[in-house]
């Protein structure tokens, strides 16, 4: 059975008879040619079954032969929903049907078509609602029924890329208008992208007669030959937006990443002019059985059987209204098939189609039957418009010409070339994109503006359903008589029925069927006039596109600190932090804790946000962000500092230290560094541009070590010049510059997020290693000891400090979050300060408390309720850990006022619905509160 | 994607901005009525119509501007820098 219905050489044949291709399908090893489609090459062996439908499981073969034929979807290897009459078959690939049960030729689900008056239009909101116990049965046995192939777990990774075009000029669709006029655009000057669908540009001349193939083969010469076109092909505009920013998306360039051959890439093209030559898509008919495989449109046989030389049976009955019916029965009978013509034209009709697995024999209005193996339909075009609707234009119904057109409502920057505007030769169509073509040049500068000749619309029968029922939609399963029963049942507007029955909301997403829907509600409704029915709009994008190419390649920035090698061979866990790779621990956060408090610890702090401010009126912006006061900041002196939005909600904190008389270091949180900058410029931009004030983000310019423990002072000392660490000459929160461990130019303040002495040195970032390391050596003998995140968490929670985006959220006012203490109201003007004054006035904000679990080894999970009864909810846990310095739980918490003081004891609900006891705190902090050991 | 121009970079993608906003005036801190002040905070006039916006060139020259921008057909007629700045620039020049 090998390619027994191969014909003999075609013209216009795409495949390489010298370039045999095997494959499996089902199973089964079978032979075609480079150049075939999957469908194309099973075809040729004479499979008419490609997949079953979606609701009945009715077997289907191929109908349009093109990327839009709705049942010919396949897995290929690991990957699902290939467009099996598009994707080009390769050596080697294991081909099979999508979602059988249990094998394409037997489906036991199929039963579904004799019991489909229950499975009508909207059967799932029917009948599938009550009893809702039912609702996972339901689920999971309506997934059998759903289409789609299997994606696996262990999968290959898929490599994707993405990639930014400028053009003047992009041409969407390489028919014969599309290439006319990215001709003359390139020929006048303009740089032009042509993106084609298919693997080869040409449109419907690929598969048509002599003199077509010669006209294409010019046309072919003249693009290759200019240079200022880019031709795309395997490709599609996926959408349109403003501005002509327009999606392309290239399926399986021939471009290799990182050596891994590409699956697929999206493009972002800028064009400063879009053609639309997407031209028209061969519309099926409406008749009962009109879903037998060897029932085919006009331009899907000649494609089978003129690009890839197959045969798509032996006794034809050709259903025609049009000149390319007309020219598909000529190529039929040319191949050797018996031909019978039934001429629409004549007011002759077809009813009813008949068969098995293929039609056997097709009955014709006047009651006469014909036996065949094959019916070709060629009964009208649907405008393929889906890029002009999403340029904004609604394209408006011709009852003579039996088709959409394009209005007058297209922005300057969308013309329409070719068929899309009316119809002609190919002379005429060459003629009109060329002039298309010419002015979109001009538009950009290029040459001057032609005269557009006019396309005639050629009068065409109205065909869309005959005097029977039949399938509209073939993804969906959607009959012509669903659409009748959900008119009936009200639904009217074609919107609705859309949603309601699903019509067009397959794969093919309507590209064949959306008319013809729209011509049966026009009958149901009892109208003649479709445009009084309207239409469903197109939206982006026009085909699919995987998730892999809208993700791309990766581009996201990570950031190590220069001490990140030392973290890595010292077993550091790592920990993601924003864009930053942090050490969590190094193995034992709680002896890490305890290493500080009795020791000394080196924690790397290098993300911390640092922006050095420089200008005479440093101290009014500070001032002016800051709830706290700055204008009388000392030289030498460092001040923790709250920011909050001018909603009043907590926004971030930091220190900032003054270094000079005009020179101050700001430091943020590690996440708000970026968000901090941004907002201190608008600021400085938008209110008070006559401030002078200069920042510069420094943060990664500089390595950042906190040195903490009541040993910090001599190790620090050990290495330190220039600056004397007593108590007296560096007292609590103050800044000093000098060199440390022989590097000039470092700052280090004496601030304790830990609760413990120390020093947090700032050193120029390419000497961040040769710091720590000299730390670590020199502090040997001192216990010196590397500390992460945790243990630097639990350190704060022990004293008290709250985080900023932790033990606060977007709606954490300043007065709830414990900071009455440095919310100055007396300045004359500060960020958010309304509603800090009027905070002051009213108390219905929860409060930030510390909080310990009654029971000592329960460490309640954050973001754990407080609870009074079963109902109420009065506060909520922020933070907790267990405290290795004071072997309890102890956490942070927000709770109601009421409950905000100190002794209360509330009840805290677990995530596994336990409960537990908490008692409320005085003050935040749970060891050293009068913070005796970070000012000693 | 619209394209902004930046009075200091000239036409760019949307991507690299921040919008930030119709552009607003801030209230007096310390005479502002409530209403008036969560007016500034919340309320945008959301016309059909030009607006005027603030933008931030944030992957370009960090800098603020105020572009005029017809919120239907996303025409955008004029760029300009803040109006803080402007009315400093005239007070120096005069």
């Amino acid at each position: 059975m090998s390619q027994n219905r191969r014909a003999d050489r075609q013209a216009g044949e795409v495949i390489d008879r010298n370039a045999p291709v095997v494959f499996s399908w089902e199973g089964k090893n079978y032979t075609g040619f480079a150049g075939d489609t999957i469908v194309s090459a099973l075809a040729a062996n004479g499979v008419d079954i490609f997949s079953r439908s979606f609701k009945y499981k009715r077997p289907r073969g191929v109908l349009s032969a093109s990327f839009h034929d709705p049942n010919c979807t396949v897995q290929v290897d690991d990957e699902p929903n290939v467009r099996g009459a598009h994707r080009q078959v390769q050596q080697g690939m294991t081909i099979s049907p999508e979602n059988v049960w249990p094998s394409l030729a037997v489906d036991v689900r199929s039963i579904n078509q004799f019991i489909s008056r229950f499975l009508s239009a909207g059967f799932y909101y029917k009948t599938f609602m009550k009893p809702q116990r039912l609702w996972p049965m339901y689920q999971k046995i309506l997934g059998r029924f759903a289409a789609g192939g299997i994606t696996s777990p262990n999968a290959e990774h898929g490599y994707f890329d993405k990639r930014y075009i400028h053009v003047d000029v992009c041409v969407a669709g390489g028919g014969p208008a599309g290439i006319a006029a990215a001709i003359a655009a390139a020929k006048a000057g303009a740089s032009v992208l042509l993106v084609e669908e298919e693997y080869h540009i040409g449109g419907h001349l690929r598969y048509g007669g002599a003199s077509d193939l010669q006209t294409l083969a010019e046309l072919r010469r003249e693009v290759a030959a200019l240079s200022n076109i880019e031709v795309l092909t395997n490709a599609a505009v996926t959408a349109r937006y403003d501005m002509n920013w327009i999606g392309v998306i290239q399926r399986q360039p021939d471009i290799l990443v990182n050596g891994h051959q590409i699956h697929e890439r999206l493009c972002k093209v800028r064009a400063n002019t879009l053609i639309v030559a997407s031209g028209l898509i061969e519309r099926p008919y409406v008749f009962e059985g009109n879903d037998l495989a060897g029932i085919m449109l006009s331009t899907g046989v000649r494609r089978l059987l003129n690009l890839h030389a197959v045969l798509p049976g032996k006794t034809a009955v050709v259903f025609t209204a049009n000149a390319d019916g007309d020219a598909c029965a000529a190529d039929l009978k040319r191949a050797g098939l018996h031909v019978t013509i039934v001429d629409a034209r004549n007011g002759e009709n077809i009813v009813r189609a008949t068969g098995g697995k293929r039609i056997k024999s097709v009955q014709l209005g006047d009651g006469k039957s014909i036996s065949c193996d094959l019916l070709i339909i060629a009964v009208g075009w649907t405008a393929n418009v889906p890029l002009l609707n999403m340029a904004g234009d609604r394209p408006v119904y011709d009852k003579d010409a039996a088709r959409f057109f394009p209005t007058d409502r297209l922005p300057e920057s969308v013309l329409v070339a070719g068929g899309l505007v009316g119809d002609g030769s190919t002379n005429e169509l060459i003629a009109h994109g060329s002039s298309i073509g010419t002015n979109s040049a001009a538009r950009s500068g290029f040459g001057s503006v032609v005269s557009i000749p006019s396309l005639a619309r050629v009068q065409h029968p109205e065909l869309y359903r005959s005097t029977t029922h039949g399938y509209v939609d073939y993804s969906e399963d959607v009959s012509s008589k669903d659409l009748f029963a959900a008119k009936k049942e009200g639904y009217d507007s074609i919107e609705l029925v859309k949603r309601y029955t699903t019509v067009t909301m397959g794969p093919s997403q309507g590209k064949l069927e959306s008319v013809n829907a729209v011509a049966i509600m026009a009958e149901a409704h009892g109208v003649s006039d479709f445009n009084t029915i309207g239409t469903t709009v197109w939206r982006p994008p026009y085909v699919p596109i995987t998730l892999g190419a809208l993700g791309g390649r990766g581009f996201e920035n990570t950031r190590y600190s220069p001490m990140q090698s030392w973290h890595e061979a010292h077993n550091a866990s790592p920990l993601v932090a924003g864009d930053w790779i942090r050490p969590e621990h190094y193995g034992d956060p709680s002896a890490e804790v305890a290493n500080v408090r009795t020791n000394v610890g080196l924690i790397d702090v290098t993300p911390l946000g640092k922006l050095d401010m420089r200008g005479r009126d440093v101290a009014k912006l500070l001032n002016l962000l800051y709830v706290n006061k700055f204008l009388k900041l000392e030289v030498g002196a460092v001040r923790y500092g709250v920011m909050c939005a001018e909603d009043g909600v907590v926004m971030d904190d930091g220190v900032t230290g003054r270094l000079g008389e005009n020179h101050y270091m700001m430091t943020t949180t590690s996440s708000g560094a970026a968000t901090v900058w941004e907002w201190a410029e608008n600021w400085l931009q938008t209110e008070h541009p006559d401030w002078e004030v200069h920042i510069a983000p420094v943060t990664t310019a500089f390595a950042s070590i906190n040195i903490a423990g009541p040993k910090s002072r001599e190790l620090l000392a050990r290495v330190v010049e220039g600056v004397d660490l007593s108590n007296a000459a560096f007292p609590y929160m103050n800044v000093r510059q000098g060199s440390v461990a022989g590097i000039a130019d470092c700052f280090m303040w004496r601030i304790g997020f830990t609760g413990e002495l120390s020093f947090e040195i700032h050193v120029p970032a390419s000497y961040g290693l040769h710091v720590w390391e000299t730390l670590i050596e020199t502090g040997k003998d001192l216990g010196v000891g590397p500390f992460g995140i945790e243990a630097q968490r639990i350190m704060r929670l022990e004293k008290g400090h709250f985080i900023v985006g932790q033990d606060t959220d977007g709606l954490t006012v300043g007065f709830g979050a414990d900071l009455e203490w440095c919310i100055k109201l007396d300045k004359d003007d500060f960020v958010g300060k309304p509603e800090l004054n009027w905070q002051s006035q009213r108390s219905n904000y929860q409060r930030l408390v510390g909080l310990q679990p009654v029971d000592p080894n329960v460490v309640p999970t954050e973001a754990s309720q407080l609870v009074e009864g079963t109902r109420s909810i009065v506060g909520r846990i922020t933070s907790s850990r267990f405290s290795p310095t004071l072997k309890r739980s102890i956490c942070l918490g927000y709770v109601e006022p009421r409950l905000a003081v100190p002794g209360t004891v509330i009840t805290c609900q677990l995530p596994d619905r336990s409960r537990i006891q908490v008692t409320v705190m005085e003050g935040l902090a749970h060891f050293d509160p009068s913070g005796s050991r970070m000012k000693s | 994607m619209i394209v902004v121009p930046c009075p200091w970079c000239g036409d760019r993608n949307s991507m690299e901005f921040r919008a930030a906003g119709e552009s607003k005036k801030r209230p007096d801190v310390n005479t502002a009525t409530p209403e008036q002040w969560r007016t500034y905070l919340y309320t945008k006039s959301n016309l059909a119509d030009w607006v005027t916006e603030t933008w931030y060139h944030r992957a370009g020259c960090r800098r603020y501007f105020a572009i005029e921008r017809h919120t239907v057909t996303n025409e955008i007629r004029t760029s300009r820098l803040p109006a803080a700045q402007i009315r400093l620039d005239e007070s120096k020049g005069s």
